[in-house]
């Protein structure tokens, strides 16, 4: 459904989009993430046809962007960032503004527009003018507004930013919910919001994407994937010192570390030498020596970390 | 009805409801119809002249325009850019010929509709004396044009900027520009030193000469082709500056 192949956008000397290229399928939510700069904006810019590239092509159901704007502009549903809205018109007129312009039949008009009013929760507000509304509720008048003709696809700029954890839920669940017959993509700087609805997320950096994957193959790229994490009771026989090396000793083990403790228990994190599993592993040496468990867990991966590690790492190698 | 004139449409009629969601249209309307009172009767001697026809009412609007128009041009792509509305304008699927012209027009029916407001004044001289109503038709329809040049080039210098402050004294000052180009005393100055080719050169940007032959019920067609092409080139410089700043 969207095509984008070698990408770049200069603002003079600035590169804020340095060759970006990927696809994205019906029934796909992808999340966009990086830091601020890194050229979220920019490349959504282009694939709506707001900008134009400097060089590269995206192509949206088989219509060139650059060729065909228009054919573009119609199949597309776009939050551009901030949510931007006529604060002078109320949320009905504003809607009723973007039926006309998106071609909906005057018979189904009004019925339309009070589907997606319900969608999003904004039954309420309706005749109130848009500049009196709450942060949470224009946001969700430019979410309105992006899926009032029901397009194909379906793009969003930061679309749950400054709503409060409720409103994300609802939101997150409306994207959920209509994921199967589109393609989304969205940024975020959120990233259990990745973890939540994207089936596939791009990390971009300084106008390159550095990582693409699922969310699961991205946690796994973390140092914490598959690796255990050990409550001791305190008041046992070991020390933590004592209890990190005998583990870090294991066979499948890379190393372990002491982890902050609150009431004197002892707790360590044990990494896997190349990410094996080795749950069993230190089980049976906690049991064996009988230390007193209170938890014995093992973690996923982190998000952030990876997150973290290929932005600020990136960023540094560059510089140096 | 084409796609992109049902799309011009909707941009038409919501920028010109967007004049009557906010008191601005029904102070701006006031503010003139009071203006054009006091100019007509005070300083234009309506009366002392006692002649039926509306020569002291026209013979102000072009200097009434010169400040009126501009805040009605303003607010057309300055204020696009400010709320950040502009992004979500061009990413719906409207031509931006469509946006440009369906603005434009709104702000032109809205001068227009205050113009048409003046109908009193007609009225009143048809009431005392028996006026050439075609004179009066063909300066009503030569006042809204002079507006239509305005507005054009309030709706190019908005385009550039996003501060409406700034719009509103470059389109006066521009304006004024225009107005001059044919003002007596300028072109006495002129004609104390400059070739003729140069005069006339400038004599034929002034919106005064256009005018005035106008008002005194002469519709020339090249008066008309006078407007109408500095709106469409305006309106032209509009969609470039629009295309071109909007990275900005």
């Amino acid at each position: 459904m969207i095509e984008i192949k070698g990408l770049v956008k200069r603002f003079g000397a600035l590169t804020a989009v340095d060759g970006v290229s990927f696809s994205v399928q019906r029934g796909e939510v992808l999340g966009f993430l990086g830091p601020n700069g890194a050229g979220k904006s920019t490349t959504m810019k282009m694939l709506t046809g707001y900008l134009s590239p400097t060089a590269g092509r995206v192509t949206v159901v088989g219509h060139d962007v650059e060729q065909e704007p228009i054919a573009v502009k119609e199949r597309i549903g776009y939050l551009p960032e901030g949510a931007p809205a006529y604060p002078d018109m109320t949320p009905w007129e504003f809607l009723n503004f973007i039926a006309q312009v998106r071609g909906i039949d005057r018979a189904r008009r009004a019925a339309r527009i009070e589907e997606v009013a319900s969608m999003v929760h904004l039954e309420g507000v309706m005749r109130q003018t848009i500049d009196t509304l709450s942060k949470g509720y224009k946001r969700r008048v430019g979410l309105a507004q992006a899926i009032l003709h029901d397009p194909e696809v379906l793009v969003m700029d930061e679309p749950t930013d400054g709503l409060d954890p409720n409103q994300k839920h609802e939101v997150r669940a409306l994207i959920q919910k209509m994921a199967p017959a589109k393609a989304i993509v969205l940024s975020t700087h959120i990233l259990e919001e990745v973890e939540a609805v994207c089936t596939r997320a791009i990390i971009i950096n300084r106008g390159r994407i550095v990582a693409d994957g699922t969310p699961a193959e991205l946690r796994a790229r973390s140092r914490h994937h598959n690796a255990v994490s050990v409550k001791i009771r305190a008041g046992g026989a070991v020390s933590a010192e004592a209890a990190r090396s005998e583990l870090a000793r294991l066979a499948g083990v890379a190393g372990a570390e002491i982890g902050p403790s609150d009431n004197g228990d002892l707790s360590l994190i044990v990494y896997p030498k190349g990410q094996g599993s080795i749950a069993s592993e230190v089980g049976a040496h906690v049991r064996s020596r009988g230390w007193v468990v209170d938890e014995l867990r093992v973690e996923a991966g982190r998000l952030d970390e990876v997150f973290r590690d290929i932005t600020v790492g990136r960023g540094e190698e560059v510089r140096s | 009805m084409s796609s992109a004139l049902r799309r011009m449409w909707a941009v038409f009629k919501r920028e010109l409801g967007g004049y009557f969601y906010t008191p601005v249209a029904y102070v701006f309307i006031v503010i003139f119809l009071l203006l054009c009172g006091v100019f007509t009767f005070q300083l234009g001697g309506f009366f002392e002249r006692g002649q039926a026809d509306l020569r002291p009412f026209f013979d102000f609007h072009p200097w009434l325009y010169l400040f009126l128009v501009p805040a009605v041009s303003m607010r057309l792509w300055a204020e696009e850019r400010k709320q950040g509305t502009l992004e979500l304008l061009l990413t719906l699927p409207i031509p931006l010929w469509a946006s440009v012209a369906g603005k434009f027009l709104a702000a032109w029916v809205f001068c227009g509709i205050a113009l048409a407001l003046t109908f009193p004044m007609w009225i009143t001289v048809g009431y005392l004396g028996s006026p050439d109503h075609g004179v009066i038709a063909a300066a009503y329809l030569g006042s809204w044009l002079m507006a239509g040049g305005f507005l054009a080039i309030g709706s190019f210098i908005s385009a550039l900027t996003r501060n409406q402050v700034i719009a509103f004294v470059g389109s006066v000052v521009v304006c004024l520009g225009f107005l001059l180009a044919g003002f007596g005393p300028v072109t006495d100055f002129l004609n104390s030193w400059a070739p003729q080719v140069i005069i006339d050169a400038i004599t034929g940007f002034s919106f005064f000469t256009r005018f005035d032959s106008i008002s005194k019920g002469v519709l020339d067609s090249r008066d008309l082709l006078f407007f109408a092409s500095l709106i469409l080139v305006c309106l032209f410089g509009t969609a470039v500056m629009v295309e071109v700043k909007k990275a900005g």
